[in-house]
């Protein structure tokens, strides 16, 4: 940059032009490659982004007024700076703690490889790999096998998943909740529905009404497999629901509990009244835990940020701690002879002295996740697509990806061509900072 | 390993070439008799086809070779038919024969001007052995380019026989009836259908027909070429007719946010794998194969299939998708390129295949006895019988933005409905806003 230097200034002119036309020559090579490479395709993009999809009609600043309105751009933006501002503080956090903490281990280099490993393998098979994790079948997705597993540790199994009341035979059930019945009368009936072909254990025995005195009934499968018999009604070939937990309800108040017998049937000692009721809690038709939905709309931002980090910290580990071992140890020492606890040595003294190195690495994490395209692409399912979207997919997808609008698609990458310019400018000035 | 496969290909071939001249007459096709007046001219021939389907159409070409003694050499495209047919051409060596799925393919050749228009012996064929519609899908602006030869059936309802016996319920023929067995089906304890919401494309197919039953085929046309717009009260009927299954729980497994997270080989899983979660799911006669091949069911025992019902007293439909030849402009051996699809227009070609499996026929002339099993017979019944009555996939033949493009157009907005099914008149302005856009284009 600095040709003019004072002494070149005293040189004849003669002699400048010479020298001029000499690097001219050496950095020609350079320069023609980044013409053809760098400058070339930005003009083009540019220059590509005023015209419409076909590329034959003149259309001004049209598609970067429809960016601004399309909703699914807009998404990619609110996504994308999400991205920036979650992410690469997340990977440097992560990173300096691996860094660390593997100072003071012992397999420092074992548990490093290890944390490392992730950047060997191609982003799209991590993507592919993350698709996996984060799967709603709890017998593919380790994530959701984790969570149906605890979930379960802490609560009871339902005996009868999904079976709710026959429709039509004045059995109440509030949207999933209990099922509830009016026990006015001695004998109720209970004709459940919806459960699951093997959910019938083999000890039950065909239905039939209750005996004795007290308020009383039958908890039964109103279903005989093959077809026939009477909706509601105690027929041949219906089976009795075992095991089902019921209550007596009187008014708001519990006042007995039992479970069903093998044929179903089920006794309580208090007499009918007008206010009481039989209820069959819920808990026992409740639908399997699924686990989360990683990959829904509300989660699926933040399930690729956990992938994205768990391939970029291994990098940030490495860089950070490069910079770590070349701390002066003195500093460190001088503070801990004073009494100052591990905590405040990493808060006041490392990363103080660490900064030019985080610096590089967070800036590095921010261009990074400017364009982050491949994990999006290939995490997000088709139906949450767009709820992930960021501006690098996005102009993929409008340009190759069936819209085929390689107008707007430029357009898109202008944008981000000057949301990344800015921090471009910030790493080259830290650059030449740091050179100085 | 090469000469084991060609032996029974050719023994196959002169069996066949044999019987074609027995019949020769009857079947109306190219005239069955093996001269070898095309030998010494090669032709090159490219489809999508690979694997099994390759071998099969491989067959079906030597049968030609052995008819006429043209060598044909096939080349498989992957899926990217229309680059490398593009860079042939433009690479000045064409292929001579193409074999292409969609209508708007054809049209989009036909107007960069890389089709030759069939021989009239071809269209002459053509108007004997098929119904109306299969012409006029291969036809741009009047001239036909196009020779469809492999059809799909996607009006196929595929079952669970003993999820059917043990709620002791019968195919249904018509979608009142369907919701109903449904229900039936869901008080028995298993679901009824399992939906395949998380590739979307499964989601279109159900939605036109349902379309192309209650609407008719009129409107179903005029919706393909965006004439009448999505916001059309056709639409929202069909919609809100599609919002009965997709807004019962009872009838959906997992519901609408279940069906989202259900790719489509777990939709067919849930229903013939080994723990049934679903008693029925909705789509093309491929499924067939995913139940062979990877859940090694036996279709027509352990699988079974009805027509998709008929909606709202209208005619069942039966829509589907198809491979047509077309005859590439600048060919070198144009004359020989007409004569191999003529050929295909002939029922003998399409029998080849057909008794290979996997394979159903436009062709009315082809004889149904030459289907490897009952399943596959009837698929090949109800397209003939549908007639001119018969469409294309209405997705495949609208843009790709649109129609054919994950995570937007009409696959995200169907998508949407299915997580809200009750917001028939978003859905219906969400469709035409994406279409508007995609049509434009």
């Amino acid at each position: 940059m600095s040709l003019r230097s004072p002494r070149r200034d005293r040189a004849t002119g003669g002699a400048l032009r010479r020298h001029r036309g000499l690097a001219l020559l050496l950095v020609l090579p350079a320069l023609l490659l980044l013409g053809a490479l760098v400058v070339y395709p930005i003009g083009y993009s540019v220059g590509r982004s005023l015209f419409d999809a076909s590329g034959h009609r003149f259309v001004g600043l049209d598609n970067y007024g429809a960016a601004f309105t399309d909703h699914a751009t807009l998404t990619a933006v609110r996504n994308n700076a999400i991205w920036v501002a979650v992410a690469p503080a997340l990977v440097t956090a992560v990173g300096l703690v691996f860094a660390v903490l593997t100072e003071k281990i012992r397999w420092a280099t074992a548990f490093k490889l290890l944390v490392f490993m992730p950047m060997a393998i191609s982003f799209l098979a991590a993507g592919i790999i993350f698709r996996t994790v984060y799967d709603a079948d709890p017998h593919r997705g380790v994530l959701n096998a984790a969570a149906v597993a605890v979930h379960d540790t802490f609560t009871d199994q339902p005996s009868y998943p999904g079976a709710r009341p026959r429709p039509g035979t004045g059995l109440d059930q509030a949207d999933g909740g209990d099922v509830r019945v009016p026990a006015a009368t001695g004998t109720v009936l209970l004709p459940l529905v919806g459960v699951q072909p093997g959910a019938v254990p083999a000890t039950a025995r065909t239905a039939r009404p209750a005996d004795g005195d007290g308020v009383r009934g039958t908890v039964f499968l109103d279903f005989v497999p093959g077809g026939g018999g009477h909706p509601g009604q105690l027929d041949p070939g219906k089976k009795g629901l075992p095991g089902v937990k019921v209550q007596l309800h009187d008014g708001a108040r519990t006042i007995a509990t039992t479970t069903t017998a093998d044929d179903g049937t089920f006794r309580f000692s208090a007499a009918p009244s007008a206010t009481a009721s039989v209820v069959l809690p819920a808990a026992d038709f409740a639908a399997p835990y699924r686990g989360i939905d990683w990959l829904g709309p509300a989660f699926v931002t933040p399930a690729i940020i956990g992938a994205y980090t768990w391939i970029w910290a291994g990098f940030a580990m490495v860089i950070i701690a490069g910079g770590l071992a070349n701390l002066p140890r003195e500093t460190i020492e001088a503070a801990r002879l004073d009494g100052a606890g591990e905590w405040q040595i990493l808060r006041r003294i490392t990363v103080p002295q660490l900064a030019p190195v985080l610096g590089v690495v967070f800036i590095t994490m921010v261009i990074n996740a400017m364009k982050i395209f491949d994990l999006v692409y290939v995490i997000a399912p088709g139906p949450v697509q767009q709820d992930a979207d960021v501006l690098a997919l996005r102009l993929y997808l409008v340009s190759f990806g069936g819209g085929n609008d390689q107008g707007l698609g430029s357009a898109l990458s202008v944008l981000l061509l000057l949301l990344v310019v800015p921090v471009m400018l910030l790493n080259i000035r830290r650059f030449r900072g740091s050179r100085s | 390993m090469r000469l084991r496969r060609t032996l029974p290909t050719l023994a196959a071939s002169v069996a066949l070439a044999a019987t074609a001249t027995a019949c020769g007459s009857s079947g109306g096709g190219t005239g069955g008799s093996t001269t070898q007046d095309l030998k010494g001219q090669s032709l090159t021939v490219a489809a999508v086809w690979s694997g099994t389907e390759q071998e099969n159409f491989k067959k079906v070409l030597d049968v030609f070779t052995a008819k006429t003694g043209a060598t044909v050499s096939y080349t498989s495209t992957g899926d990217n038919l229309s680059t490398v047919v593009g860079s042939k051409i433009e690479g000045n060596d064409p292929m001579d024969v193409v074999m292409v799925a969609q209508p708007g393919v054809i049209k989009q050749f036909a107007d960069k001007g890389w089709l030759a228009p069939l021989s009239p012996a071809v269209t002459d064929t053509a108007k004997k052995n098929y119904a109306g519609i299969w012409s006029s899908l291969g036809t741009v602006n009047g001239t036909q380019y196009g020779l469809y030869f492999k059809a799909a059936d996607k009006s196929t309802v595929w079952y669970n026989p003993t999820a059917f016996q043990n709620a002791g319920i019968q195919p249904p023929t018509t979608f009142d009836d369907l919701l109903k067995a449904g229900r039936t089906l869901s008080d028995s304890g298993t679901p009824a259908f399992s939906v395949a919401g998380q590739a979307g494309w499964p989601l279109t197919d159900w939605f036109e027909n349902i379309y192309l039953s209650q609407a008719g085929p009129e409107l179903y046309d005029k919706l393909t070429k965006h004439e009448i717009p999505w916001t059309d009260p056709s639409v929202g009927k069909a919609l809100t007719t599609l919002g009965k299954v997709f807004g019962d729980r009872q009838l959906v497994a997992g519901g609408g946010q279940g069906a989202l997270q259900t790719d489509f080989p777990t939709s067919v899983q849930q229903v013939f794998g080994p723990q049934p979660k679903a008693a029925m799911t909705y789509e093309g006669d491929f499924v067939g194969g995913v139940i062979a091949s990877e859940l090694k069911k036996q279709v027509g025992t352990d699988a079974k299939v009805f027509p998709f019902p008929a909606v709202d007293g209208g005619k069942a439909p039966v829509m589907g998708a198809g491979d047509a030849a077309v005859v590439l402009k600048g060919a070198k051996h144009p004359e020989a390129a007409q004569k191999l699809v003529e050929f295909l227009a002939g029922p003998e070609a399409a029998a080849v295949w057909a008794k290979a499996g996997g394979f159903i026929s436009p062709n009315k002339a082809v004889d149904p006895s030459v289907y490897p099993d009952d399943t596959t017979r009837q698929f090949a019944k109800s397209v003939i019988d549908a007639g001119d009555a018969f469409r294309f996939d209405m997705s495949d033949q609208a843009p790709a933005a649109f129609g054919g493009t994950a995570g937007q157009g009409e696959w995200k907005d169907l998508q949407d409905f299915l997580a809200n099914p009750s917001d028939v008149q978003g859905a219906a302005a969400k469709l035409e806003a994406d279409a508007a856009k995609a049509y434009k284009g």
